[in-house]
């Protein structure tokens, strides 16, 4: 694909879409390409919780529903838009806690219906959860254990430090990315940098690699993660992601941010 | 000898981990790291991994393994907080009087599968410290046929530290820092517990402890946590934070 604006153009609205965290390869800048176009009803689901690409999609009114275990602007403290939005109630919140959105994925990535986790009961997470059961251990009497439906979003969406001509992307050790892409129905990657030939064929490549069987399409996007940052390339911007907080504090300040950084299509 | 409030409430940490192969710390908490690594120059074995760090993250597997580790029992002794913590320890962090707060993250599985749970939380005040939480993100206790390797093992606070009775379900307090004292710690607790007759003073850092601290620990500390270490020990010591 072309770039950015090309990949927000490719996933519907109305989309399921699964996302990292602000510390795991954000596509960011088809974060704001999806804001540009006005993206509709999107489902996100935090892989495991979300941060700014989240807020900025739910601030602009991108956003219908959230599953996650979070939503944190880090060090930077609350998401405000997140906040806001919930605090109104003008957005379905489906609450979740880390590992059973890693082992709904998992279910997924082997083809099963659900799988189960230790932990979790006599949480009021699983009252609310539509989506979580409490079974007997088959192979037990008396123990009460947790099932994860397998999570399949629409679409996996992250940022890759590499993509190469044989389609394969690498992301080094941000492996949720692979559980990602693997559980979706279709992958869009942008990429800092291409390299030639194939990585699968580099023994030390390879193991950071995702396979291009699971991606549908890569588009390049120097600097895509930014404000977020890539591990060894360019690190979290941190005095815009406060700038962020504390202008998305009210809406105004919100518009203005976009005004600057999203519709003026600037990356510093 | 002076010290800071962070100093002590470090030093608590240290104690409260104790024996330990694996401690591993969540994002945004500087004391609690603070302490593990003060346990680790007297235990140089004792292995921390630090959830936030963005370079030589101690994890390959994505944010998954944490998750793995401590399901399978090898991480010993983890922290959590709460927007409130109530008498029987269960931990809020989802929302409270129409507030709305991050999420519960791994809360919900980590309070299970850890070792240890050490609550920690700077503010004390009835707001956070409630006799029943608004919203259970993890449970403070499991029924005898739900499995449940850990569960919490203390709560300490910038005005005290209470113990956990698990067979009693119940919180005592054990000591109360300087600068508090027994009454303060009764009004600005809204939940019950039990208390000596005699409440004792939480102990202060020993020099040794000091100098560690402001030496080797700061270092670590400052790499990781850089604002943080800037604000206790800009002023307390001839290394720069």
């Amino acid at each position: 694909m072309r770039d950015a604006d090309a990949v927000a153009a490719a996933i519907p609205d109305g989309a399921t879409l699964g996302l990292p965290p602000d510390y795991s390869l954000v596509a960011m800048e088809v974060v704001r390409a999806l804001v540009r176009r006005k993206a509709k009803d999107l489902k996100l689901v935090g892989v495991p919780v979300l941060g700014l690409c989240a807020d900025i999609l739910i601030g602009a009114g991108c956003v219908r529903e959230l599953e996650t275990s979070a939503v944190t602007l880090g060090e930077a403290g609350l998401a405000p838009r997140f906040t806001a939005a919930a605090e109104k109630k003008s957005l379905k919140i489906v609450d979740a806690t880390c590992p059973m959105v890693h082992t709904g994925l998992q279910a997924t990535e082997k083809g099963v219906p659900f799988m189960p986790l230790r932990g979790v009961l006599g949480s009021d997470l699983v009252k609310h959860h539509p989506d979580w059961k409490v079974i007997d251990n088959p192979y037990a009497k008396g123990d009460p254990i947790i099932l994860a439906q397998a999570i399949q979003p629409d679409v996996a969406l992250f940022h890759a430090r590499w993509a190469d001509e044989a389609g394969n992307v690498w992301v080094g050790r941000r492996k949720e990315l692979a559980t990602i892409a693997h559980a979706s129905k279709s992958c869009y990657v942008t990429y800092e940098e291409l390299k030639k030939g194939d990585m699968l064929e580099d023994e030390i490549m390879a193991p950071g690699c995702i396979s291009s069987v699971y991606v549908t399409a890569v588009a390049p996007s120097p600097r895509g993660a930014w404000p977020l940052g890539v591990p060894g390339v360019y690190g979290i911007d941190d005095s815009h992601v406060q700038s962020y907080a504390r202008m998305a504090k009210t809406e105004d300040g919100f518009r203005r941010y976009l005004d600057e950084f999203v519709y003026k299509t600037v990356a510093a | 000898m002076s010290y800071a409030k962070e100093e002590l409430l470090a030093c608590a940490v240290a104690r409260l981990i104790g024996e330990a192969k694996h401690v591993a710390v969540g994002a945004a908490s500087p004391i609690p790291a603070t302490g593990a690594f003060l346990l680790k120059q007297k235990n140089p074995s004792l292995r921390i991994s630090l959830l936030q760090k963005r370079t030589g993250n101690p994890f390959t597997e994505g944010s998954r393994e944490l998750f793995d580790l401590a399901g399978q029992g090898r991480i010993d002794v983890f922290f959590l907080g709460g927007a409130q913590i109530d008498g029987e320890a269960n931990i809020n962090l989802v929302e409270a009087e129409g507030k709305r707060f991050p999420g519960s993250f791994g809360s919900a599985f980590m309070y299970f599968t850890a070792g240890k749970t050490i609550l920690f939380r700077e503010e004390h005040s009835p707001r956070v410290l409630v006799k029943k939480v608004d919203y259970v993100s993890a449970p403070g206790w499991s029924a005898p046929e739900v499995v449940r390797r850990g569960g919490p093992v203390a709560l300490l606070t910038g005005k005290a530290l209470f113990s956990w009775q698990k067979d009693k379900r119940r919180f005592r307090l054990e000591s109360v820092h300087p600068g508090s004292n027994a009454e303060d710690v009764k009004a600005n607790t809204a939940f019950e517990y039990d208390a000596p007759a005699r409440v004792p003073e939480t102990a202060a850092p020993s020099a040794e402890e000091i100098s560690l601290l402001r030496g080797p620990v700061l270092k670590v500390i400052a790499e990781n946590y850089p604002d943080f270490a800037r604000r206790v020990w800009a002023e307390r010591s001839s290394v720069s934070g």
